[in-house]
């Protein structure tokens, strides 16, 4: 188990300098998530329109790999379909149980350097906060 | 003392490449031979059920869930084993004295007086107290340092105080609070104290006819017994005044169709069948203990305590929580801005096992004013030499950190 596969240079940037931290100032749709056993705490906003997400942002407190991945993920998905975004958790948490991804179905771009967390079983709940956060607001888009 | 380590197995092991550095004793404490031997020995000689089988077996287990009572009993020093009940663990305790006592006894205007310090199980029973009986939740003020000023705390407790509940440690601070003088204060405006000892009966001699306590619960896992089990002391004039909150089998002394009685105590309120094993393991924890002496142990950790706050106070950037003294345990700490998990899992990388996080006390990590922390906690098988090692943790995360936050 090496650090370094954990807390690769990317993450620590998102970490420092997170993307789309913030809030959004109209018709958003806001999901709180916490990790009531470690204290983490995220809420994600996300502003849909038509079955596009349009906007999306995020603020929270927590390590470094739960804010980093939230960074990525807000990222991501802006400007995918509800649908898409949500296909899109699912592959993240299949990747975060160490399952290989097609790289072609999921550009991973920045969130390749999560793929280490895997290896902390301890830790995947970090990574993972945010995108159940856009989860739970994508399905709530589509009510 | 590094001399007992050698009694814990689970301690004799490589955790990633380096020798494990146990410091997580304040969540739970590892197990001696002794008190595995004895689980074991349980399974394999007289396991069956206690107070009804006629049969040899059913003796033999009686008398092991009976004497592990009075094991306990003679530990913290109870008039009797009347007051001694077996159940889950300290929040099983805390919750039975809320939901039997509590609820009974107090009503809108009556004041439940706890501190911003306790851990979410001496807390939110309290709170849900107050809903359903309408008394009023108040709070210790706490001095900067993590302590009760005597004197605020002393006119804090009015006519009104109904009961007290508090920690004798936190969990957090490691403050080591007044207990004795409170129940005293407490006693004289005629309420009651309820004693959160989990932090305190691993660590120290826990005399409850000495504090005067009206109740105490405490858990077997934390004073290297197994899980599963734990203590509620109550002095017995309340306890045979209160109801029992689980029925069914084992608690019963007469059941007709449409009304029922309860056996004496302490079985009335060890509804099912009870944690046998779980017991007879306590019971060689006690031992175990007793053989070392409380006043070695208590001496031990303090010195730990106050090593550890000396080795990491030479380190830059280390923010350390709780009184300067009067603590034992733990050191609740943060390093810079690296954040507590990360922080943890650099020392795991290590072989050291510390917490991170808000330790169940929420209110208190906003009280601190941070979201979380780490904390390294000590038992009688930790040593200076394992507070180097974290030193020397702290310090290579420090390193790690500052490059690649670079």
């Amino acid at each position: 188990m090496s650090l370094d596969d954990l807390y690769r240079r990317v993450i620590m940037d998102h970490y420092q300098q997170p993307r789309n931290r913030g809030q959004i100032e109209d018709g958003s749709i806001t999901v709180d998530l916490n990790n009531p056993t470690c204290g983490d705490r995220v809420s994600v906003q996300m502003r849909v329109k038509n079955g596009i997400i349009e906007e999306a942002m995020f603020e929270g407190e927590g390590c470094s790999i739960s804010m980093a991945s939230a960074s990525m993920m807000t990222e991501t998905v802006k400007g995918l379909d509800v649908e898409r975004a949500v296909y899109l958790v699912d592959l993240f948490s299949r990747m975060m149980q160490g399952e290989e991804i097609d790289t072609e179905e999921f550009p991973l771009e920045d969130i390749e350097a999560l793929q280490g967390v895997a290896k902390f079983p301890a830790r995947i709940k970090c990574a993972t906060l945010a995108w159940k956060a856009l989860e739970k607001g994508a399905k709530e888009s589509a009510n | 003392m590094s001399q007992y380590i050698k009694d814990f197995p689970i301690l004799d092991q490589q955790v990633n490449g380096n020798p494990l550095i146990y410091l997580d004793s304040g969540a739970t404490s590892q197990k001696p031979f002794k008190v595995i031997e004895a689980v074991e020995t349980y399974y394999k000689t007289m396991n069956s059920n206690v107070h009804r089988g006629v049969h040899t077996l059913g003796s033999r287990a009686t008398d092991a869930y009976e004497g592990a009572r009075e094991k306990v009993r003679r530990f913290i020093n109870a008039g009797s084993t009347q007051e001694i009940i077996f159940n889950r663990g300290t929040t099983t305790g805390l919750n039975l004295v809320a939901s039997s006592y509590a609820r009974e006894n107090l009503k809108e205007g009556d004041e439940i007086l706890i501190s911003p310090s306790e851990h979410h199980s001496n807390l939110i029973p309290w709170q849900q107290v107050a809903k359903v009986t309408g008394a009023t939740l108040k709070y210790f003020e706490l001095e900067p340092d993590g302590t009760l000023d005597l004197n605020k705390a002393k006119a804090a407790i009015t006519d009104r105080t109904k009961l007290v509940a508090i920690a004798q440690v936190s969990n957090v601070l490691g403050t080591v609070f007044p207990v004795k003088e409170l129940a005293g204060w407490v006693h004289a405006k005629g309420g009651v104290i309820v004693i959160d000892a989990a932090q305190s009966v691993p660590h120290m001699k826990v005399d409850v006819q000495d504090l005067d306590c009206d109740f105490l619960a405490f858990s077997g896992h934390k004073m290297v017994g197994p899980t599963g089990i734990g203590v509620l002391y109550g002095k017995e004039a309340l306890l045979n005044a209160m109801e029992p909150i689980e029925f069914g089998g084992e608690m019963i002394s007469t059941v007709g169709l449409y009304d029922s009685d309860w056996k004496e105590l302490p079985w009335k309120f060890e509804g099912g069948t009870p944690i046998i094993a779980g017991a007879v393991g306590l019971g060689a924890a006690v031992d175990y203990l007793e053989s070392i002496g409380m006043d070695t142990i208590d001496a031990h950790d303090r010195h730990l305590v106050a090593y550890a706050m000396e080795r990491m106070g030479e380190l830059e950037g280390v923010s350390m929580y709780g009184p300067r003294k009067d603590r034992t345990g733990m050191v609740t700490f943060n390093l810079d801005t690296v954040h507590p998990h990360d922080l943890a899992t650099v020392l795991d990388a290590e072989g050291i096992a510390i917490r991170a996080g808000h330790h169940c006390c929420q209110p208190l990590m906003r009280w601190l004013e941070v979201t979380a922390t780490a904390r390294a906690s000590f038992y009688l098988y930790n040593n200076e030499s394992d507070i180097d090692r974290l030193v020397a943790g702290l310090k290579k995360a420090k390193e790690y950190f500052g490059n690649v936050f670079r």
